[in-house]
């Protein structure tokens, strides 16, 4: 499927809500299927990608940092980037004043920054845009 | 202070925390000496149900110890907790009670009103 690009703006943050894993499972398929692919994460979703997540043990399990190997949300953001650094291309793009506002400026390589007008051109360029907004 | 956690929301980021929140939540408070229940209601009345989440690979980062919500409802009563779950969302999900668990007090909604009078405070998560 050469030449379409589809756009998805995100709002949710990590570790809230299954709005996220889905996004990302369909960023994914896109990318499986040689779509590119847009990211414009908005508010909380800038967070995503945010390096300093890190994972940690289950006391509640009595698990072992090793043995939880506990998902972050910023390696599922970096394999995706990394399967979509050229053809088909993955951008991501993070929107700059939600960044500033929380703080979440140390994101992994590979994630741009961004705003509302960023988002406007992708989706002009695109196939499609799905928004997944926060409920 | 007996508390009652209520758990309305299922399946909340349950792949990126391979647990669901609250019944984590649960589980700690009562190892740090809580004394509370759980009733389970709305879309979250598919926790009683026997399932098994299977590991996911997005891109290629996995989760390779995806949530299990029964086996914490289970770990919750083998701790002594309570654990209501309200009949009619069962029923209009069309949930089969022989494939749920069976350490639960199924409660009809009539019946909430006085669950909650067990309990001193109530958090609706």
């Amino acid at each position: 499927m050469p030449n379409k690009t589809l756009t998805i703006a995100l709002m949710d943050p990590p570790y809230e809500s299954a709005n996220s894993t889905t996004a990302l499972r369909i960023i994914a398929a896109a990318l499986k299927k040689g779509i590119n692919v847009n990211v414009f994460a908005y508010e909380g979703a800038v967070n995503l990608p945010f390096k300093d997540q890190a994972p940690h043990a289950n006391p509640v399990k009595g698990t072992t940092v090793e043995e939880e190997d506990h998902p972050t949300t910023k390696n599922f953001v970096a394999s995706l980037l990394e399967i979509g650094k050229a053809s088909p291309l993955l951008t991501w793009v993070n929107c700059g004043l939600c960044v500033d506002e929380r703080g979440a400026g140390n994101s992994i390589d590979g994630v741009k920054r961004g705003g509302p007008g960023d988002f406007l051109k992708m989706a002009q360029e695109s196939t499609n845009t799905l928004v997944i907004p926060t409920k | 202070m007996k508390i009652l956690n209520i758990v309305e929301t299922a399946y909340r980021a349950t792949l990126e925390e391979q647990d669901d929140t609250i019944l984590w939540l649960s589980r700690a408070l009562k190892n740090a000496g809580a004394d509370l229940s759980i009733l389970l209601r709305g879309n979250a009345v598919n926790y009683i149900v026997n399932q098994e989440c299977p590991a996911l690979k997005i891109g290629n980062a996995t989760i390779n110890h995806p949530a299990r919500p029964t086996e914490d409802i289970n770990k919750l009563s083998e701790k002594g907790v309570d654990v209501f779950v309200v009949r009619e969302d069962v029923e209009e999900r069309g949930i089969d009670g022989s494939s749920c668990i069976t350490n639960i007090q199924m409660i009809g909604r009539v019946d909430i009103a006085k669950v909650f009078d067990q309990h001193d405070q109530i958090w609706h998560w």
